[in-house]
């Protein structure tokens, strides 16, 4: 079954200027359900925006945007969020640093439900996000009242990714979410993400500059360039695909684009 | 000397109501607030007409909050749906409630001597032991502060108050969440402005009239009472905030009162002798307030804030 389809999208940016570049022109792609799609391309190919126009960051200029055949074209960011959980480069993002380990878990816990009158910390629930927060391996389940703010960059990310993937969620989208981290905690993001991925079966597209991670994770391979996917492989054909490949692909635009 | 001390108390504590709204606006939401200058005189009008009118004291209270949460609401609206900046849309809502505030009132001033406010009524003459007459007015505001301060404390734990909490501390995370940060940051400028026309209410029923330029400053007062508190607290992880808000209210009180009473300063063996007189207050409160930034500074550093 078909989760997203992006139809025939167009994307300019500063319209109406000299400076006018255009990003996407009729631009299609469809994900189906329980898809673990990695996304990679040069700076500047439109990996970023894609994820952007996706979750409405950023408005389309023509075309539709369908998310489980429902038209989300013009339906604001926050509404679409519902079913969506982003994780960012930056792990800043993901975590309200003067706030509790504990507070931001209740956070998230409650998205989708109203945020009203009652208690923000379910007492109840303290055991479920300890349980959660274990399955990290950070140690962080026994500083539930320390400030997610003192937290390393990778505690954070590890964080955010649970954080965002803690309600039932329909749609993960990683956006270089290793890419600030230091090798190691990178790695150890990555198999987290992995088993997080399969655990929940929850349909994925991740951006990322490694191309290691994009050829071992993940079911369908994308490359962007220019606004358009010049790569994109999926089953078997995925399965066969080499780092080399993909750099030979690289060094073809390059030398295309006169680099 | 006592009375001196009571009077600091008494204003100190009639400004930490508008200052625990501050706090929300500089402190959580990080957005200067400017409307609190005009929505601090619309408690005091609204207060002074509706006593004038006959109203029963204790009701003005929540009036003047729903009206200043009304005013903060367009703040909000203005900044949030229109994309006015922050301080512009402050100083938008600033400047027409001033016209508005002359409308509600009548006229730039309006006494209300001789009525019944929450401070002076039949109700407190009956059950207030002699005893204590002398410091009515200090007990009647520890009741309303402490309120206030309960409330806004266990509002904060709530799961709305931790959405308002998120949004000054990350508003992609309440994006993220689905839940429209637009809306969260009106809430709190609500709140906010509620608690700057309750301290106006409050302040109009003490002093006994509405003035139309009592306003002028209040901003200033409210990030030099919360900046001070939260600065010397901070330390003191079991001093909530807000308690801290309502000692730094005090404390810049008093400050000002003794740079008040000052006639002379003495550096080494020089001596400046200069009268200050009550309409330098102003000047005092401003340059008090730059003190105490620069202070915070050398502090190293700063909250999440941007002073």
């Amino acid at each position: 079954m078909v989760l997203l389809e992006l139809r025939q999208i167009e994307k300019y940016y500063n319209s109406g200027t000299v400076n006018e570049m255009c990003l996407f022109e009729n631009f299609n792609l469809t994900i189906q359900n329980h898809q673990f799609v990695s996304v990679i391309g040069s700076n500047g190919s439109g990996k970023t925006s894609m994820l952007n126009l996706i979750c409405g960051s950023i408005p389309v200029d023509k075309g539709r945007i369908l998310m489980n055949g429902r038209d989300i074209t013009h339906l604001p960011e926050f509404k679409r969020q519902r079913l969506i959980g982003r994780v960012y480069q930056n792990p800043a993002m993901g975590t309200c640093p003067n706030m509790t380990i504990l507070e931001n878990m209740s956070l998230a816990d409650h998205k989708g439900k109203a945020f009203n009158l009652l208690p923000g910390i379910n007492r109840q629930r303290k055991e479920y996000y300890q349980e959660q927060l274990k399955t990290l391996g950070l140690g962080l389940e026994d500083k539930l009242d320390v400030k997610a703010g003192v937290l390393s960059g990778g505690q954070r990310q590890a964080m955010a990714l649970l954080m965002a993937s803690m309600t039932p969620i329909e749609f993960l989208i990683l956006d270089e979410h290793t890419a600030a981290l230091d090798p190691k905690t990178a790695e150890t993001i990555m198999c987290l993400t992995n088993q997080i991925v399969k655990e929940k079966n929850v349909t994925t597209i991740m951006v990322t500059h490694n191309l290691r991670y994009a050829v071992e994770y993940g079911d369908r391979i994308l490359m962007m360039h220019q606004g358009n996917a010049v790569i994109d492989m999926e089953g078997e054909e995925k399965k066969n695909i080499l780092i080399d490949d993909i750099l030979k692909k690289f060094n073809e635009i390059s030398i295309e684009c006169g680099n | 000397m006592i009375t001196i001390l009571l009077g600091i108390l008494e204003e100190g504590l009639v400004y930490a109501i508008m200052a625990l709204g501050v706090y929300i606006t500089y402190k959580i939401l990080d957005f200067p607030d400017l409307s609190v200058d005009s929505t601090f005189p619309m408690g005091a009008a609204i207060t002074a007409v509706a006593i004038t009118a006959g109203m029963p004291p204790a009701l003005t209270l929540p009036l003047a909050f729903f009206a200043g949460a009304l005013a903060g609401c367009v703040t909000g609206f203005i900044h949030v749906k229109l994309r006015v900046r922050d301080l512009l849309s402050g100083i938008i809502v600033m400047t027409a409630l001033y016209s508005i505030n002359l409308r509600i009132a009548g006229k730039a001033n309006l006494h209300i001597f001789n009525q019944e406010t929450i401070f002076d009524n039949g109700f407190l003459t009956r059950i207030m032991p002699d005893a204590l007459k002398s410091c009515q007015v200090f007990l009647v505001l520890a009741v309303i502060i402490l309120v206030c301060k309960i409330l806004l404390d266990l509002y904060l734990k709530t799961r709305s108050g931790f959405l308002l909490r998120a949004v000054g501390d990350n508003e992609t995370l309440v994006t993220s969440l689905a839940k429209d940060k637009g809306m969260v940051k009106i809430l709190g400028l609500a709140i906010a402005n509620g608690f700057a026309a309750l301290a106006g209410c409050v302040y109009c029923q003490q002093k006994g009239f509405f003035e139309i330029s009592m306003g002028t400053g209040t901003i200033v007062i409210g990030l030099a009472n919360v900046i001070i508190g939260t600065q010397l607290f901070k330390r003191f992880s079991m001093v909530k905030a807000t308690s801290a808000v309502i000692f730094g209210s005090i404390l810049y009180k008093a400050c000002v009162s003794i740079a008040l009473s000052l006639d002379q300063i003495r550096i080494g063996s020089i001596i400046i002798t200069f009268p200050v007189i009550a309409s330098d207050l102003k000047l005092i409160t401003s340059i008090l307030f730059l003190a105490i930034l620069i202070a915070g500074n050398h502090q190293g550093r700063r909250g999440n804030g941007f002073a």
